[in-house]
Protein backbone atom coordinates (compact mmCIF):
# COMPACT_ATOMS: atom_id res chain seq x y z
CA UNK A 1 0.00 0.00 0.00
CA UNK A 2 2.88 2.31 0.73
CA UNK A 3 4.11 2.01 -2.81
CA UNK A 4 0.67 2.85 -4.16
CA UNK A 5 0.49 5.90 -1.97
CA UNK A 6 3.88 7.19 -3.01
CA UNK A 7 3.27 6.58 -6.73
CA UNK A 8 -0.18 8.11 -6.67
CA UNK A 9 1.03 11.02 -4.58
CA UNK A 10 3.79 11.80 -7.03
CA UNK A 11 1.49 11.76 -10.00
CA UNK A 12 -1.61 13.25 -8.36
CA UNK A 13 -2.90 16.80 -8.26
CA UNK A 14 -0.47 19.55 -7.22
CA UNK A 15 0.19 19.99 -3.53
CA UNK A 16 -1.52 23.42 -3.21
CA UNK A 17 -4.76 21.95 -4.59
CA UNK A 18 -4.57 19.05 -2.16
CA UNK A 19 -3.92 21.42 0.73
CA UNK A 20 -6.81 23.66 -0.35
CA UNK A 21 -9.15 20.66 -0.51
CA UNK A 22 -8.19 19.46 2.95
CA UNK A 23 -8.23 22.98 4.40
CA UNK A 24 -11.69 23.55 2.95
CA UNK A 25 -12.92 20.34 4.55
CA UNK A 26 -11.32 21.26 7.86
CA UNK A 27 -12.91 24.72 7.87
CA UNK A 28 -16.37 23.46 6.87
CA UNK A 29 -16.14 20.76 9.50
CA UNK A 30 -15.24 23.40 12.06
CA UNK A 31 -18.17 25.62 11.13
CA UNK A 32 -20.52 22.64 11.36
CA UNK A 33 -19.41 21.87 14.91
CA UNK A 34 -20.57 24.83 16.99
CA UNK A 35 -20.64 22.52 20.02
CA UNK A 36 -16.88 22.12 19.68
CA UNK A 37 -16.14 25.79 18.95
CA UNK A 38 -18.39 27.61 21.39
CA UNK A 39 -16.94 26.12 24.61
CA UNK A 40 -13.40 26.81 23.40
CA UNK A 41 -14.36 30.47 22.94
CA UNK A 42 -16.55 30.90 26.01
CA UNK A 43 -14.52 29.02 28.62
CA UNK A 44 -11.35 31.19 28.36
CA UNK A 45 -13.55 34.30 28.51
CA UNK A 46 -15.24 32.97 31.62
CA UNK A 47 -11.93 32.36 33.35
CA UNK A 48 -10.74 35.81 32.27
CA UNK A 49 -13.85 37.43 33.74
CA UNK A 50 -13.53 35.47 36.99
CA UNK A 51 -9.81 36.15 37.37
CA UNK A 52 -10.14 39.82 36.45
CA UNK A 53 -12.69 40.34 39.22
CA UNK A 54 -11.20 37.92 41.71
CA UNK A 55 -7.57 38.90 41.42
CA UNK A 56 -7.80 42.61 40.74
CA UNK A 57 -6.57 43.17 44.29
CA UNK A 58 -3.25 41.62 43.22
CA UNK A 59 -2.48 44.83 41.28
CA UNK A 60 -1.89 46.43 44.71
CA UNK A 61 1.18 44.23 45.21
CA UNK A 62 4.39 46.27 45.01
CA UNK A 63 6.01 45.72 41.59
CA UNK A 64 2.87 44.58 39.79
CA UNK A 65 3.37 45.81 36.21
CA UNK A 66 -0.07 47.37 35.64
CA UNK A 67 -2.99 48.68 37.67
CA UNK A 68 -5.53 46.73 35.57
CA UNK A 69 -5.65 42.99 36.16
CA UNK A 70 -7.62 42.38 32.98
CA UNK A 71 -4.76 43.93 30.97
CA UNK A 72 -2.41 41.53 32.72
CA UNK A 73 -4.63 38.43 32.46
CA UNK A 74 -5.92 38.71 28.90
CA UNK A 75 -2.73 37.21 27.44
CA UNK A 76 -3.52 33.94 29.16
CA UNK A 77 -6.83 33.78 27.27
CA UNK A 78 -5.08 33.60 23.90
CA UNK A 79 -2.79 30.82 25.05
CA UNK A 80 -5.62 28.90 26.68
CA UNK A 81 -7.61 28.89 23.46
CA UNK A 82 -4.54 27.79 21.49
CA UNK A 83 -4.07 24.89 23.88
CA UNK A 84 -7.74 23.97 23.57
CA UNK A 85 -7.17 23.86 19.82
CA UNK A 86 -4.71 21.03 20.44
CA UNK A 87 -7.70 18.98 21.45
CA UNK A 88 -9.76 20.08 18.46
CA UNK A 89 -7.07 19.20 15.92
CA UNK A 90 -6.30 15.89 17.52
CA UNK A 91 -9.94 15.03 18.05
CA UNK A 92 -10.83 15.66 14.40
CA UNK A 93 -7.98 13.57 13.05
CA UNK A 94 -8.61 10.80 15.60
CA UNK A 95 -12.24 10.77 14.50
CA UNK A 96 -11.11 10.39 10.87
CA UNK A 97 -8.94 7.44 11.89
CA UNK A 98 -11.68 5.84 14.00
CA UNK A 99 -14.40 6.11 11.38
CA UNK A 100 -12.20 4.85 8.55
CA UNK A 101 -12.01 8.11 6.58
CA UNK A 102 -8.24 8.20 7.07
CA UNK A 103 -7.84 4.69 5.62
CA UNK A 104 -9.82 5.71 2.56
CA UNK A 105 -7.69 8.83 2.24
CA UNK A 106 -4.53 6.72 2.22
CA UNK A 107 -5.80 5.04 -0.95
CA UNK A 108 -6.02 8.40 -2.73
CA UNK A 109 -3.09 10.43 -4.12
CA UNK A 110 -3.30 12.74 -1.08
CA UNK A 111 0.14 13.61 0.30
CA UNK A 112 0.72 13.48 4.08
CA UNK A 113 1.83 17.12 4.10
CA UNK A 114 -1.47 18.17 2.52
CA UNK A 115 -3.42 16.25 5.14
CA UNK A 116 -1.57 17.95 7.98
CA UNK A 117 -1.62 21.41 6.46
CA UNK A 118 -5.33 21.06 5.81
CA UNK A 119 -6.05 20.07 9.42
CA UNK A 120 -3.98 22.95 10.73
CA UNK A 121 -5.57 25.51 8.38
CA UNK A 122 -8.91 25.16 10.12
CA UNK A 123 -7.15 25.56 13.42
CA UNK A 124 -5.38 28.75 12.40
CA UNK A 125 -8.70 30.15 11.21
CA UNK A 126 -10.33 29.29 14.55
CA UNK A 127 -7.35 30.81 16.36
CA UNK A 128 -7.75 34.07 14.45
CA UNK A 129 -11.48 34.18 15.15
CA UNK A 130 -10.87 33.57 18.85
CA UNK A 131 -8.09 36.17 18.98
CA UNK A 132 -10.39 38.77 17.46
CA UNK A 133 -13.19 37.92 19.91
CA UNK A 134 -10.87 37.99 22.94
CA UNK A 135 -9.23 41.20 21.83
CA UNK A 136 -12.57 42.94 21.28
CA UNK A 137 -14.08 41.68 24.54
CA UNK A 138 -10.92 42.48 26.50
CA UNK A 139 -10.61 46.02 25.19
CA UNK A 140 -14.35 46.60 25.70
CA UNK A 141 -13.93 45.39 29.30
CA UNK A 142 -11.13 47.86 29.94
CA UNK A 143 -7.91 46.13 28.88
CA UNK A 144 -5.28 48.49 27.50
CA UNK A 145 -3.30 47.58 24.37
CA UNK A 146 -0.04 49.46 24.47
CA UNK A 147 1.37 48.22 21.15
CA UNK A 148 -1.26 49.95 19.00
CA UNK A 149 -2.62 48.85 15.62
CA UNK A 150 0.65 47.34 14.40
CA UNK A 151 0.79 45.30 17.56
CA UNK A 152 -2.44 43.53 16.67
CA UNK A 153 -0.81 42.04 13.55
CA UNK A 154 2.10 40.83 15.66
CA UNK A 155 -0.40 39.33 18.10
CA UNK A 156 -2.27 37.61 15.24
CA UNK A 157 0.99 36.20 13.84
CA UNK A 158 2.07 34.87 17.22
CA UNK A 159 -1.35 33.30 17.85
CA UNK A 160 -1.15 31.56 14.45
CA UNK A 161 2.26 30.06 15.20
CA UNK A 162 1.14 28.96 18.66
CA UNK A 163 -2.01 27.37 17.18
CA UNK A 164 0.10 25.46 14.66
CA UNK A 165 2.52 24.35 17.37
CA UNK A 166 -0.11 23.04 19.77
CA UNK A 167 -2.24 21.76 16.90
CA UNK A 168 0.78 19.72 15.81
CA UNK A 169 0.95 18.16 19.28
CA UNK A 170 -2.72 17.22 18.97
CA UNK A 171 -2.01 15.63 15.57
CA UNK A 172 0.87 13.59 17.00
CA UNK A 173 -1.39 12.21 19.71
CA UNK A 174 -4.16 11.43 17.23
CA UNK A 175 -1.85 9.75 14.73
CA UNK A 176 0.01 7.68 17.30
CA UNK A 177 -3.04 6.52 19.26
CA UNK A 178 -5.82 6.73 16.67
CA UNK A 179 -8.17 7.39 19.55
CA UNK A 180 -10.23 10.47 20.36
CA UNK A 181 -10.40 9.33 23.98
CA UNK A 182 -6.60 9.32 24.23
CA UNK A 183 -6.45 12.82 22.77
CA UNK A 184 -8.98 14.01 25.36
CA UNK A 185 -6.84 12.34 28.01
CA UNK A 186 -4.14 14.92 27.23
CA UNK A 187 -6.36 17.69 28.54
CA UNK A 188 -5.19 17.52 32.18
CA UNK A 189 -1.55 17.64 31.06
CA UNK A 190 -2.26 20.72 28.97
CA UNK A 191 -4.07 22.31 31.90
CA UNK A 192 -1.05 21.69 34.13
CA UNK A 193 1.20 23.38 31.55
CA UNK A 194 -1.12 26.37 31.62
CA UNK A 195 -1.47 26.72 35.36
CA UNK A 196 2.18 26.17 36.31
CA UNK A 197 3.22 29.22 34.36
CA UNK A 198 3.24 32.96 34.95
CA UNK A 199 -0.45 33.13 34.04
CA UNK A 200 -1.76 34.68 37.26
CA UNK A 201 1.24 36.61 38.57
CA UNK A 202 4.50 37.92 37.11
CA UNK A 203 7.31 35.46 37.81
CA UNK A 204 9.17 37.93 40.06
CA UNK A 205 6.10 38.14 42.31
CA UNK A 206 5.69 34.37 42.76
CA UNK A 207 6.80 33.77 46.35
CA UNK A 208 7.19 30.00 46.31
CA UNK A 209 10.60 29.05 44.87
CA UNK A 210 9.45 25.70 43.48
CA UNK A 211 6.53 27.31 41.69
CA UNK A 212 8.69 30.10 40.27
CA UNK A 213 11.17 27.47 39.06
CA UNK A 214 8.40 25.53 37.30
CA UNK A 215 7.05 28.72 35.75
CA UNK A 216 10.55 29.64 34.55
CA UNK A 217 11.21 26.33 32.81
CA UNK A 218 7.67 26.17 31.40
CA UNK A 219 7.71 27.41 27.78
CA UNK A 220 4.09 28.51 28.14
CA UNK A 221 5.26 31.32 30.46
CA UNK A 222 7.25 32.89 27.62
CA UNK A 223 4.35 32.65 25.19
CA UNK A 224 2.09 34.38 27.72
CA UNK A 225 4.72 37.02 28.50
CA UNK A 226 5.22 37.85 24.82
CA UNK A 227 1.51 38.51 24.34
CA UNK A 228 1.30 40.28 27.70
CA UNK A 229 4.13 42.62 26.67
CA UNK A 230 2.05 43.84 23.71
CA UNK A 231 -0.75 44.80 26.11
CA UNK A 232 1.29 46.26 28.96
CA UNK A 233 4.64 47.47 27.61
CA UNK A 234 4.05 47.93 23.89
CA UNK A 235 7.12 46.69 22.08
CA UNK A 236 9.38 44.60 24.29
CA UNK A 237 11.99 43.09 21.96
CA UNK A 238 13.23 40.48 24.41
CA UNK A 239 9.77 39.19 25.38
CA UNK A 240 8.67 39.06 21.74
CA UNK A 241 11.87 37.36 20.57
CA UNK A 242 11.50 34.72 23.29
CA UNK A 243 7.80 34.24 22.54
CA UNK A 244 8.23 33.94 18.78
CA UNK A 245 11.35 31.79 19.17
CA UNK A 246 9.68 29.30 21.50
CA UNK A 247 6.43 29.23 19.52
CA UNK A 248 8.37 28.58 16.29
CA UNK A 249 10.44 25.86 17.94
CA UNK A 250 7.29 24.11 19.25
CA UNK A 251 5.67 24.41 15.80
CA UNK A 252 8.69 23.05 13.93
CA UNK A 253 9.22 20.15 16.33
CA UNK A 254 5.56 19.18 16.57
CA UNK A 255 5.06 19.31 12.80
CA UNK A 256 8.23 17.30 12.20
CA UNK A 257 7.15 14.61 14.68
CA UNK A 258 3.59 14.64 13.35
CA UNK A 259 4.87 14.19 9.77
CA UNK A 260 7.06 11.30 10.86
CA UNK A 261 4.21 9.67 12.76
CA UNK A 262 1.86 10.18 9.83
CA UNK A 263 4.28 8.51 7.45
CA UNK A 264 4.45 5.54 9.79
CA UNK A 265 0.67 5.27 10.06
CA UNK A 266 0.19 5.49 6.29
CA UNK A 267 2.59 2.62 5.82
CA UNK A 268 0.58 0.37 8.16
CA UNK B 1 -40.94 4.99 55.79
CA UNK B 2 -41.74 1.30 55.40
CA UNK B 3 -39.27 1.06 52.58
CA UNK B 4 -36.33 1.73 54.92
CA UNK B 5 -35.78 -1.95 55.71
CA UNK B 6 -32.86 -4.34 55.51
CA UNK B 7 -33.46 -5.13 51.84
CA UNK B 8 -33.37 -1.44 51.00
CA UNK B 9 -30.02 -0.90 52.68
CA UNK B 10 -28.66 -4.18 51.29
CA UNK B 11 -29.47 -2.89 47.78
CA UNK B 12 -27.91 0.51 48.49
CA UNK B 13 -24.79 -1.10 49.92
CA UNK B 14 -24.48 -3.43 46.92
CA UNK B 15 -24.58 -0.43 44.57
CA UNK B 16 -22.04 1.42 46.73
CA UNK B 17 -19.74 -1.61 46.87
CA UNK B 18 -19.90 -2.12 43.12
CA UNK B 19 -19.15 1.57 42.56
CA UNK B 20 -16.13 1.53 44.87
CA UNK B 21 -14.85 -1.75 43.42
CA UNK B 22 -15.02 -0.38 39.91
CA UNK B 23 -13.44 2.87 41.04
CA UNK B 24 -10.44 1.39 42.78
CA UNK B 25 -9.74 -1.22 40.13
CA UNK B 26 -9.66 1.38 37.36
CA UNK B 27 -6.88 3.91 38.02
CA UNK B 28 -7.87 5.88 34.90
CA UNK B 29 -11.18 6.68 36.62
CA UNK B 30 -9.90 7.13 40.15
CA UNK B 31 -6.67 9.06 39.57
CA UNK B 32 -8.09 12.20 37.87
CA UNK B 33 -10.42 12.73 40.84
CA UNK B 34 -7.35 12.82 43.07
CA UNK B 35 -5.02 14.70 40.77
CA UNK B 36 -7.34 17.62 40.04
CA UNK B 37 -7.75 18.82 43.65
CA UNK B 38 -4.02 18.45 44.27
CA UNK B 39 -3.29 20.34 41.11
CA UNK B 40 -5.61 23.20 42.09
CA UNK B 41 -4.13 23.23 45.58
CA UNK B 42 -0.60 23.52 44.19
CA UNK B 43 -1.56 26.10 41.57
CA UNK B 44 -3.53 28.33 43.94
CA UNK B 45 -1.82 27.92 47.28
CA UNK B 46 1.65 27.79 45.69
CA UNK B 47 1.41 30.12 42.74
CA UNK B 48 -0.73 32.81 44.33
CA UNK B 49 0.70 32.89 47.84
CA UNK B 50 1.84 36.51 47.44
CA UNK B 51 -1.85 37.44 47.04
CA UNK B 52 -1.99 36.88 50.80
CA UNK B 53 0.16 40.03 51.13
CA UNK B 54 -2.41 42.22 49.38
CA UNK B 55 -3.58 45.10 51.62
CA UNK B 56 -6.90 44.14 53.21
CA UNK B 57 -6.30 40.38 52.99
CA UNK B 58 -6.61 39.67 56.70
CA UNK B 59 -7.06 35.89 56.74
CA UNK B 60 -4.48 34.16 58.93
CA UNK B 61 -3.02 31.69 56.38
CA UNK B 62 -3.21 31.74 52.57
CA UNK B 63 -2.76 27.96 52.25
CA UNK B 64 -5.66 27.38 54.65
CA UNK B 65 -7.72 29.93 52.71
CA UNK B 66 -7.14 28.00 49.47
CA UNK B 67 -7.44 24.62 51.17
CA UNK B 68 -11.07 25.38 52.04
CA UNK B 69 -11.85 26.13 48.40
CA UNK B 70 -10.11 22.97 47.25
CA UNK B 71 -11.94 20.94 49.92
CA UNK B 72 -15.36 22.18 48.79
CA UNK B 73 -14.39 21.89 45.13
CA UNK B 74 -12.99 18.35 45.47
CA UNK B 75 -16.07 17.29 47.44
CA UNK B 76 -18.45 18.71 44.83
CA UNK B 77 -16.50 17.29 41.91
CA UNK B 78 -16.40 13.86 43.59
CA UNK B 79 -20.21 14.04 43.47
CA UNK B 80 -20.09 14.96 39.79
CA UNK B 81 -17.77 12.04 39.02
CA UNK B 82 -20.39 9.73 40.52
CA UNK B 83 -22.84 11.24 38.04
CA UNK B 84 -20.48 10.11 35.28
CA UNK B 85 -20.54 6.59 36.69
CA UNK B 86 -24.35 6.55 36.82
CA UNK B 87 -24.54 7.76 33.22
CA UNK B 88 -21.97 5.15 32.17
CA UNK B 89 -23.85 2.37 33.95
CA UNK B 90 -27.12 3.30 32.26
CA UNK B 91 -25.41 3.67 28.88
CA UNK B 92 -24.01 0.12 29.20
CA UNK B 93 -27.33 -1.34 30.33
CA UNK B 94 -26.17 -1.98 33.88
CA UNK B 95 -28.56 0.66 35.19
CA UNK B 96 -31.56 -1.22 33.80
CA UNK B 97 -30.38 -4.43 35.40
CA UNK B 98 -29.98 -2.65 38.73
CA UNK B 99 -33.51 -1.29 38.45
CA UNK B 100 -34.85 -4.78 37.75
CA UNK B 101 -33.07 -6.14 40.80
CA UNK B 102 -34.19 -3.43 43.25
CA UNK B 103 -37.67 -3.20 44.70
CA UNK B 104 -37.28 0.44 45.74
CA UNK B 105 -35.15 2.17 43.17
CA UNK B 106 -34.22 5.15 45.27
CA UNK B 107 -31.80 2.68 46.90
CA UNK B 108 -29.74 2.91 43.70
CA UNK B 109 -29.20 6.65 44.10
CA UNK B 110 -28.58 6.26 47.84
CA UNK B 111 -26.06 3.52 47.06
CA UNK B 112 -24.15 5.80 44.74
CA UNK B 113 -24.27 8.51 47.44
CA UNK B 114 -22.76 6.11 50.00
CA UNK B 115 -20.06 5.18 47.48
CA UNK B 116 -19.34 8.85 46.82
CA UNK B 117 -19.00 9.60 50.53
CA UNK B 118 -16.58 6.70 51.01
CA UNK B 119 -14.59 7.82 47.98
CA UNK B 120 -14.46 11.31 49.41
CA UNK B 121 -12.67 10.19 52.56
CA UNK B 122 -9.64 9.14 50.51
CA UNK B 123 -9.63 12.49 48.66
CA UNK B 124 -9.88 14.41 51.95
CA UNK B 125 -7.05 12.46 53.56
CA UNK B 126 -4.74 13.17 50.62
CA UNK B 127 -5.47 16.89 50.16
CA UNK B 128 -5.35 17.48 53.91
CA UNK B 129 -2.07 15.60 54.22
CA UNK B 130 -0.49 17.54 51.36
CA UNK B 131 -1.72 20.86 52.75
CA UNK B 132 -0.31 20.10 56.20
CA UNK B 133 3.00 19.08 54.64
CA UNK B 134 2.97 22.39 52.75
CA UNK B 135 2.80 24.19 56.10
CA UNK B 136 -0.91 24.93 56.40
CA UNK B 137 -1.82 26.28 59.83
CA UNK B 138 -4.96 24.95 61.55
CA UNK B 139 -6.46 27.05 64.33
CA UNK B 140 -9.83 25.36 64.75
CA UNK B 141 -10.37 22.59 67.31
CA UNK B 142 -11.58 19.09 66.52
CA UNK B 143 -15.20 20.13 66.60
CA UNK B 144 -14.55 22.99 64.15
CA UNK B 145 -12.64 20.72 61.78
CA UNK B 146 -15.41 18.11 61.88
CA UNK B 147 -17.86 20.89 61.00
CA UNK B 148 -15.69 21.93 58.06
CA UNK B 149 -15.59 18.40 56.65
CA UNK B 150 -19.34 18.14 57.21
CA UNK B 151 -19.77 21.14 54.90
CA UNK B 152 -17.66 19.30 52.33
CA UNK B 153 -19.87 16.23 52.66
CA UNK B 154 -23.00 18.33 52.18
CA UNK B 155 -21.46 19.96 49.05
CA UNK B 156 -20.70 16.46 47.80
CA UNK B 157 -24.30 15.32 48.30
CA UNK B 158 -25.76 18.39 46.61
CA UNK B 159 -23.47 17.99 43.56
CA UNK B 160 -24.12 14.25 43.46
CA UNK B 161 -27.91 14.64 43.43
CA UNK B 162 -27.59 17.37 40.77
CA UNK B 163 -25.43 15.24 38.48
CA UNK B 164 -27.48 12.10 39.20
CA UNK B 165 -30.57 14.00 38.03
CA UNK B 166 -28.83 14.81 34.75
CA UNK B 167 -27.37 11.31 34.38
CA UNK B 168 -30.73 9.64 34.95
CA UNK B 169 -32.46 11.88 32.43
CA UNK B 170 -29.87 11.51 29.64
CA UNK B 171 -28.52 8.05 30.55
CA UNK B 172 -25.43 8.78 28.43
CA UNK B 173 -21.89 9.87 29.15
CA UNK B 174 -22.36 12.54 26.51
CA UNK B 175 -24.18 14.50 29.19
CA UNK B 176 -20.88 14.78 31.11
CA UNK B 177 -20.33 18.49 30.35
CA UNK B 178 -23.88 19.24 31.54
CA UNK B 179 -22.97 17.78 34.92
CA UNK B 180 -19.47 19.20 35.21
CA UNK B 181 -19.68 22.70 33.77
CA UNK B 182 -22.43 24.20 35.98
CA UNK B 183 -20.70 22.92 39.13
CA UNK B 184 -17.34 24.19 37.92
CA UNK B 185 -18.81 27.59 37.07
CA UNK B 186 -20.72 28.08 40.32
CA UNK B 187 -17.58 27.16 42.29
CA UNK B 188 -15.51 29.80 40.50
CA UNK B 189 -18.16 32.47 40.94
CA UNK B 190 -17.40 32.45 44.67
CA UNK B 191 -14.52 34.26 46.43
CA UNK B 192 -11.84 31.79 45.31
CA UNK B 193 -8.65 33.83 45.51
CA UNK B 194 -9.41 36.64 47.97
CA UNK B 195 -12.08 37.36 50.62
CA UNK B 196 -15.34 38.77 49.31
CA UNK B 197 -14.48 42.30 50.48
CA UNK B 198 -11.57 42.38 48.02
CA UNK B 199 -13.57 41.28 44.98
CA UNK B 200 -14.17 43.97 42.38
CA UNK B 201 -16.44 44.42 39.39
CA UNK B 202 -19.33 42.18 38.39
CA UNK B 203 -18.10 39.17 40.34
CA UNK B 204 -18.63 40.89 43.70
CA UNK B 205 -22.48 41.01 43.54
CA UNK B 206 -22.55 37.56 41.91
CA UNK B 207 -20.42 36.09 44.68
CA UNK B 208 -22.61 37.71 47.33
CA UNK B 209 -25.66 35.71 46.15
CA UNK B 210 -23.77 32.55 45.23
CA UNK B 211 -24.61 29.75 47.70
CA UNK B 212 -21.05 28.43 47.43
CA UNK B 213 -19.83 31.67 49.06
CA UNK B 214 -21.71 30.76 52.25
CA UNK B 215 -20.12 27.29 52.24
CA UNK B 216 -16.64 28.71 51.68
CA UNK B 217 -17.02 31.40 54.33
CA UNK B 218 -18.30 28.82 56.79
CA UNK B 219 -15.43 26.40 56.10
CA UNK B 220 -12.82 29.18 56.29
CA UNK B 221 -14.20 30.42 59.57
CA UNK B 222 -14.11 26.90 61.02
CA UNK B 223 -10.51 26.12 60.11
CA UNK B 224 -9.56 29.56 61.48
CA UNK B 225 -11.18 28.63 64.80
CA UNK B 226 -13.56 31.59 64.58
CA UNK B 227 -16.88 30.02 63.52
CA UNK B 228 -19.23 32.48 61.87
CA UNK B 229 -22.04 32.35 59.35
CA UNK B 230 -22.58 28.65 60.06
CA UNK B 231 -26.36 28.84 60.20
CA UNK B 232 -26.37 30.29 56.69
CA UNK B 233 -23.75 27.81 55.45
CA UNK B 234 -25.55 24.71 56.75
CA UNK B 235 -28.95 26.13 55.83
CA UNK B 236 -27.86 26.74 52.24
CA UNK B 237 -26.24 23.32 52.00
CA UNK B 238 -29.28 21.48 53.35
CA UNK B 239 -31.59 23.53 51.13
CA UNK B 240 -29.51 22.66 48.06
CA UNK B 241 -29.54 18.98 48.99
CA UNK B 242 -33.32 19.01 49.41
CA UNK B 243 -33.89 20.63 46.01
CA UNK B 244 -31.34 18.43 44.25
CA UNK B 245 -32.66 15.27 45.89
CA UNK B 246 -36.08 15.99 44.39
CA UNK B 247 -34.36 16.64 41.03
CA UNK B 248 -32.53 13.31 41.27
CA UNK B 249 -35.60 11.33 42.29
CA UNK B 250 -37.62 12.81 39.46
CA UNK B 251 -34.77 11.82 37.16
CA UNK B 252 -35.06 8.31 38.54
CA UNK B 253 -38.78 8.27 37.70
CA UNK B 254 -37.93 9.35 34.15
CA UNK B 255 -35.35 6.58 33.87
CA UNK B 256 -37.97 4.09 35.10
CA UNK B 257 -40.52 5.32 32.56
CA UNK B 258 -37.92 5.07 29.79
CA UNK B 259 -37.32 1.45 30.79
Amino acid sequence: MSGAVVTAGAGGSPLPIQIAAMAGRSVIRLIRQPAAIIPSVIFPLFLLAVNAGGLNAATDLPGFPTDSYITFAIAFTFIQSAIFSTMNAGQNLAQDIENGFFSRLVLTPMRPSALMAGQLAGLVLLGQFQALVYFAVGVAAGAEFAAGVGGYFVLAALVSIISIGFGGIGLIMAIRTGSGEAVQGMFPLMFVLLFFSSMTLPRNLIEQDWYRFLATINPVSYLIEAIRSLFITGWDGEALALGFGIATLIAVLSIAFAARSLKGRMLK
Amino acid sequence: MSFLNRAYFASAWAVAWRYLHNLYTKPAVFVPGLIFPLFFLAAFAGGLSSVGDVPGFDYYDFTAFQFCFVLIQASALAGVFVGFSIAGDFEMGMGRRMMLATSNRSAIVIGYAIGAALRLIVVWVIITGVSLLAGMGVRGDGFDIAGMYMLGLLANLAALFFSAGIALRFRSLQAGPLMQMPVFIILFLAPVYVPQELLTGWIEPVASVNPVTALLDGARSLIAGEPSGLLLAYGVAIGLIAVMAVWAMRGLRKAEVAG
